[in-house]
């Protein structure tokens, strides 16, 4: 019997189920089908008007719709779905019966316009106030959105569906929070908490005020036509990123409970690590001091070395600034090792699924670590000169792939880096 | 349920809080406020509804940049103040080396919204010319660019770390009351088990939002008209928001001794749940099992709640104190409003205060709720149960 325990003592945490839901569809094999087919998930948005929006598209998962229409409950969906196919694959526990807790990455929570506007209707008059607002929400009648618009709303109906064990936490580290969700599973995990975790990012935020918002801090593309090609990270001519909307759930587990139940082990999450950056809001260090720390420290707490990594599934959003950065950051810590490693940004093709980024590439990594093959960065047609990756472009590449490093980047300083293996290390 | 000690664990020091609230801000203002029972709300404003304003407070004080505090929302400026406080009160403050490698887990909800601008499209709407583009229209023209980075609830966590060189880690958990709850769970885990030497804790609430008594009223959960301490809402239950910001800084006994640094109090057992709600009494009994499981000895004490006034889960924990009646009861919620993520905190925040200055303050309650106890406590139950979801409890106790 091989060891439970890692090189440092603690318990190994493996991967024995996995889901995923973006723009390119639900499930691992549609959505690993069309990845290395490099096709794009992103299109013209058609959910509401885009007139007046300066980009006017995003990976929207338009096969799945919720009533009533709200951003929360799709997430609340999106996380359902790919929960799901995790659960399925890991055949643990009973049906809502999850033995152990959950940690869900989620966009903050708020009332929508729809809601808010139907709550303005309700008032009768076409002179109102916050005050007028007030006066009629009591009674009743909008009791539901209540629920719907708490934080803990997805997560609590999650937990109730799957019946995972104790408080379920939310949680939000912005661009980031997919990986936070897999490294808080990770830890209770390490510290014996749990034998088992359920780890999952979902976002299904895109609506008029979400693209405004970003719009209105230049993070978007406005490449809009073709929508398809609009997100091209590590390009010359990237603009911004292109929102999107996805899910990935992880079902972890020691090593040594997945053994004894003879699960199949899907891989290994061999290293978590975080730094944060007090630079400033929205933009990283200028020496980039933090997103190094990230990666070493991953590296560190995976005990491995810069020459392990054999493929780094990046962060890669197609702005100016993280793609440079991240390139300038990670050709520090790879140093002369870095041409040897292929780096893929899945953005590319599904967009960014901001609060679920971290997790749905968490299991394009480990899908790639299973197939021996990188899914390309398409749109990958004017290479930034000053960007030195070996770039999987345009097309998947076969490799032989042992340990991927997978990195996540947000705004509020939030740097978060996940080391994914085949076999323990 | 979820608890967070393993066999071999640290044991964990409360060495810095910061508190800021309608009481006030600082440890001196708010014993004193306590021990004069004292209760700042305000029944003008947004009357009928009530709110415990934020008492006056020099931001300049802990956020020093004009800039900065312009970038930020009030809550987040609340929640950095805090957070100062608290650093200062710990020492560490401006310790590089130590902020540095610092964890931090902050339990926020989001930021406020611009209500005129959310005014404007509404009414807009309601006169029915608002075309299919007006939303957008309005959105890109009216809302401030940065307005999103005051709204975004990981951003108190980015200002903490911007403000006051707090990046080690970095973690936002969301969730109304429960949020606070887990984030002290996880941080005393974590350093229990040696993932985590020093971490910083807390949250940060604006009571004084429109459109937070909107979101509250569409489950009619704000307390109206006239004010009333919590006990004594029977036939008028809500809660009256309050604004209030409360870090604490958590480490390892080995940390803090190796610094010199000085605790309040130690943090023995934090433990959460997510009662089913849906079955009458199943609050009663997620709060029971957690008193099992705080390890509490003993048939007399002291017990400090975040009761909000809301119901039906006020009465259910009623039904539990009412068994732990050799208990004295003090419930924030009179005093302070309701905080949500803050509440939590707030709760480990005054058991620490009152272990460190050797006495339970005083009861604020005349429905006999609550009695005077004076002697001087040797631990503290702190008890947590969300407006609409989340259970929690924890176990301060003084350091010896």
């Amino acid at each position: 019997m091989s060891a439970v325990r890692d090189k440092f003592g603690r318990p190994i945490v493996v991967v024995t189920g996995m889901g995923v839901v973006t723009s390119l569809g639900a499930g691992k094999e549609d959505n690993w089908r069309k990845l290395t087919a490099g096709e794009s998930g992103i299109r013209t948005v058609t959910r509401f008007p885009v007139e007046g929006l300066k980009s006017t598209m995003a990976g929207t998962v338009d096969f799945v719709s919720v009533d009533p229409v709200t951003s929360t409950g799709l997430t609340e969906r999106l996380a359902e779905m790919a929960t799901q196919e995790a659960l399925a694959q890991a055949a643990i526990g009973a049906k809502a019966d999850f033995p152990g807790p959950l940690f869900l990455a989620v966009a903050p929570v708020e009332v929508e316009w729809p809601q808010r506007l139907e709550l303005g209707r309700a008032i009768g008059k076409t002179e109102f106030d916050y005050g007028d607002m007030l006066r009629v929400s009591g009674g009743g009648r909008f009791a539901a959105y209540h629920h719907r618009f708490m934080f803990g709303s997805v997560a609590s109906h999650l937990a109730d569906v799957f019946g995972t064990k104790g408080s379920p936490i939310s949680l939000s580290t912005a661009c980031a929070s997919g990986a936070t969700a897999i490294q808080l599973g990770v830890e209770a995990i390490r510290r014996g908490d749990a034998d088992a975790a359920l780890c999952v990012g979902t976002d299904g935020s895109v609506n008029p005020e979400a693209l405004v918002r970003f719009s209105l801090l230049s993070a978007l593309s406005t490449q809009n036509d073709p929508p398809q090609a609009a997100s091209k990270p590590f390009s010359k001519n990237r603009d911004g990123f292109v929102m999107a909307e996805g899910a990935g759930a992880m079902v972890l587990e020691s090593y040594e409970s997945a053994m004894a139940r003879g699960a199949k082990i899907l891989g290994v999450v061999a290293g978590c690590g975080e730094l944060t950056d007090s630079f400033h809001r929205t933009r990283s260090s200028p020496d980039g001091k933090p997103i190094i720390g990230c990666m070493r420290k991953t590296l560190a707490d995976a005990g491995l070395e810069p020459e392990q990594i054999d493929h780094i599934n990046a962060h890669g959003t197609a702005t100016p600034e993280n793609d440079k950065m991240e390139y300038n950051t990670t050709a520090v810590v790879f140093g002369e090792h870095l041409p040897k490693i292929p780096v893929s940004s899945n953005k590319s093709m599904v967009g960014h699924t901001i609060s679920a980024a971290g997790a749905v590439e968490a299991v394009f990594s480990l899908l790639t670590l299973e197939h021996q093959r990188i899914p390309p960065t398409i749109n990958y047609e004017i290479p930034d000169p000053a960007i030195l990756f070996d770039v999987v472009g345009n097309t998947a590449r076969d490799a032989k792939v042992t340990a991927v490093m997978s990195n996540s980047f947000g705004f509020g300083g939030q740097n978060a880096s996940l080391i994914l293996t085949r076999e323990p290390v | 349920m979820t608890e967070s000690t393993s066999p071999a664990a640290k044991e964990v020091w409360i060495t810095g809080i910061g508190i800021v609230s309608s009481l006030g801000e600082g440890l001196d203002a708010h014993w004193d406020a306590l021990n004069e029972k004292k209760i700042n709300f305000d029944d003008k404003r947004f009357a009928p509804y009530i709110v415990h304003p934020l008492a006056p407070v020099s931001f300049d004080a802990q956020i020093p940049k004009k800039g900065d505090q312009r970038q930020m929302e009030a809550w987040q400026r609340i929640g950095t103040y805090a957070a100062g406080l608290a650093l200062d009160s710990a020492g560490v403050k401006g310790n590089k080396e130590i902020l540095g490698r610092m964890d931090m887990i902050v339990a926020a909800g989001g930021g406020e919204r611009d209500l005129a601008v959310d005014e404007a499209i509404m009414n807009a709407d309601a006169k029915g010319n608002s075309s299919p583009a007006f939303l957008n229209e309005r959105l890109m023209n009216d809302l401030r660019p940065t307005l999103f980075l005051a709204q975004l609830s990981n951003l108190l966590a980015g200002n903490i770390a911007i403000v006051h060189g707090v990046c080690g880690t970095s973690r936002t958990f969301m969730g109304e009351e429960a949020a606070s709850i887990d984030a002290a769970r996880i941080a005393l885990a974590r350093i229990e088990s040696g993932q985590s030497e020093i971490a910083l804790v807390g949250a940060a609430h604006n009571g004084e939002r429109s459109d937070l008594l909107v979101l509250y009223e569409f489950g009619d959960f704000n307390l109206k008209v006239t004010y009333a301490p919590v006990w004594q809402r029977e036939g008028r239950s809500g809660f009256a928001l309050g604004s209030a910001g409360c870090f604490l800084v958590l480490e390892s006994r080995e940390h803090a001794e190796a610094r010199g640094a000085k605790p309040y109090a130690k943090l023995t057992k934090v433990v959460a749940d997510l009662a089913k709600r849906k079955e009458p009494g199943a609050v009663t009994r997620s709060l029971e099992a957690m008193w099992s499981k705080l390890g509490v000895a003993g048939e007399t004490g002291q017990l400090i709640t975040g009761a909000t006034g809301a119901e039906p889960v006020t009465s259910e924990e009623k039904a539990f104190l009412r068994k732990h009646a050799g208990y004295a009861v003090r419930a924030t919620g009179t005093m302070f409003g309701h905080t949500l993520e803050t509440q939590f905190p707030l709760g480990l925040a005054l058991a620490a205060l009152s272990l460190s200055r050797g006495a339970l303050f005083p009861p604020n309650d005349p429905t006999g709720t609550e009695v005077e106890k004076t002697d001087a406590p040797d631990k503290i139950v702190v008890v947590g149960a969300g407006h609409w979801q989340g259970e929690g409890m924890a176990l301060v106790e003084a350091v010896k």
